[in-house]
């Protein structure tokens, strides 16, 4: 086992822009929650081969780092926050959801923007409590179909990735709901399924609305990338479907 | 780097032509004409005043430049407009570098095969010609420029001119002639050549090379665009050429393994 305090101090150390990426590469592999203040700090010393590194390695920490990520940000460090806001995005905890949605459609870096329309379709429903998942997962959608007619490109390929995760989670949800209310008749429904109820049938109309984008943008998009990845997610969903 | 467009200025199309065809305030000309590049202004009564302004005289740079010229220049290749094609030809001849390389990267944006032979005369004398000038941070030519130029025009008569400098001791013109020799002759030994450029120790060099590779489209250079330290915006920016390159000819509705391959990079990269 790696000693995780001689690997911060490497990174402390580093005294070249190769040396920091080496040292922050290793110290990110062992994935350890005693890094995590080191590598937020990497987010803002403005070298961005570390920064992906230290990204990375907060995004295999996962949940542990969200606190530590959203209680740090760094208002006066653009840079640095922009860094925070791709680690939160790749991580998906509800937690980061409000600074997402703030950021996908309010932010001005494209690079931010498509961070965050990658997160919020990527975004860990579960641990959510279940009676605020369907009204959270419908202003995600209303926040990614906006980022769709985004100026820039890569905004509105990155807001097709995420209506493609989207998607594949509302199926999630909704296969949890139909089991719930498959295993019950409805005449003797009890509390859970009766709250459940509109939630299933709420799923198609936000299904509907996500295929009805895609196959919108597949045809209607100025650039034909961003054409083709539309048409590559609808695909990929029905094939998901089948 | 971001790339981020700014806020329009307060100009109106009205005005902005207008300020370019007063003579009075030099710095207004000179904004109007970039800013009549930057959006795009394509009215016949801008190209005018924009072919006006490649004649200018009056905005002289301390270093005996043409500051408007090169503007103008620049603008022009925006808009498309072929008219611009024989004045920006007599640009190549002007003696002023920076008004040359201007006019070199708006034909090469114009697409105007009839710019070819004069754009080759500039590489008279070949690679031992093309030296630095004493005390100018610039070559003789934009050589990076014109080699370009001469590649996304189709020049394969330029071929022989070309295929030395893919040896010259300045890395930026090896790549605009490896990217030129790809775009003329397809072959993969200069698809490579770039590919070798993202692995060396010089950001600027490996953004040269994302931007080189993503304009010609060599699709084998996929995985070497997502690996090589750069910015993803760059990244993203040149696999998105590489994707155009392998969804042409197909009927859209149809997605090979390839383009989905270059998909998954660029959902990669977000």
């Amino acid at each position: 086992m790696l000693d995780v305090q001689s690997l911060i101090k490497a990174v402390e150390k580093a005294d070249s822009a190769q040396g920091l990426l080496d040292a922050v590469e290793d110290l990110a592999a062992v994935k350890s929650a005693a890094a995590i203040p080191t590598l937020v700090k990497v987010l803002g010393f403005n070298n961005p081969g570390a920064a992906v590194a230290a990204v990375e390695g907060l995004v295999n920490i996962g949940e542990p780092a969200v606190p530590y990520i959203l209680d740090n940000l760094d208002d006066y460090n653009y840079g640095a926050r922009a860094w925070s806001i791709r680690a939160l995005a790749g991580i998906g905890d509800p937690m980061a959801l409000d600074l997402l949605l703030r950021a996908v459609n309010g932010d001005f870096s494209q690079s931010v923007r498509r961070a965050a329309a990658r997160g919020l379709g990527n975004i860990l429903w579960h641990k959510l409590p279940p009676q605020e998942v369907l009204s959270k997962q419908q202003i995600v959608l209303e926040a990614l179909l906006l980022a769709t007619e985004d100026g820039e490109w890569v905004v509105r390929y990155a807001a097709i990735v995420g209506l493609q995760g989207l998607y594949v989670s509302l199926q999630g949800s909704h296969r949890l709901v139909e089991s719930v209310l498959g295993s019950v008749p409805k005449a003797i429904e009890n509390i859970e399924a009766q709250r459940l109820r509109p939630a299933g049938e709420n799923f198609e109309h936000l299904t509907a609305q996500i295929l009805h984008k895609l196959q919108n943008l597949q045809v209607s998009d100025v650039e034909i990338s961003v054409r083709a990845r539309a048409l590559w997610a609808l695909k990929n969903l029905i094939n998901e479907k089948g | 780097m971001e790339i981020e467009t700014s806020a329009p200025e307060q100009l109106t199309v009205e005005k902005a032509i207008a300020n370019l065809t007063q003579k009075e305030d030099l710095g207004l000309r000179y904004y109007a004409a970039w800013w009549l590049g930057k959006f795009r202004v394509k009215e016949s009564q801008a190209i005018d005043a924009l072919l006006i302004a490649l004649e200018d005289e009056e905005d002289r740079a301390p270093d005996g430049g043409y500051p408007l010229r090169r503007n103008a220049a620049r603008a022009l290749g925006k808009l498309g407009d072929l008219r611009a094609v024989e004045p920006l030809i007599k640009c190549l001849d002007f003696p002023d570098f920076y008004v040359r390389e201007a006019a070199a990267q708006a034909l090469e944006s114009l697409g105007d095969k009839r710019s070819i032979p004069a754009l080759i005369k500039l590489l008279d004398g070949g690679v031992e010609a093309a030296v630095g000038v004493p005390g100018k941070p610039h070559l003789v030519q934009p050589y990076e420029a014109i080699i370009e130029a001469l590649g996304t025009l189709g020049a394969t008569e330029a071929t022989a001119l070309i295929e030395p400098f893919t040896q010259h001791s300045i890395a930026k013109v090896q790549y605009a002639a490896a990217r030129a020799m790809y775009q003329l002759t397809g072959a993969d030994i200069y698809g490579q050549h770039l590919i070798k450029a993202l692995e060396g120790d010089d950001l600027q060099l490996r953004r040269s090379a994302l931007m080189d590779l993503g304009a010609v489209g060599y699709i084998k250079a996929g995985e070497a665009i997502a690996n090589t330290l750069a910015e993803n915006s760059m990244k993203l920016i040149s696999l998105k050429g590489l994707l155009e390159k392998s969804l042409q000819g197909q009927a859209e509705g149809d997605l090979t393994e390839t383009n989905c391959q270059l998909m998954d990079l660029m959902d990669s990269l977000l």
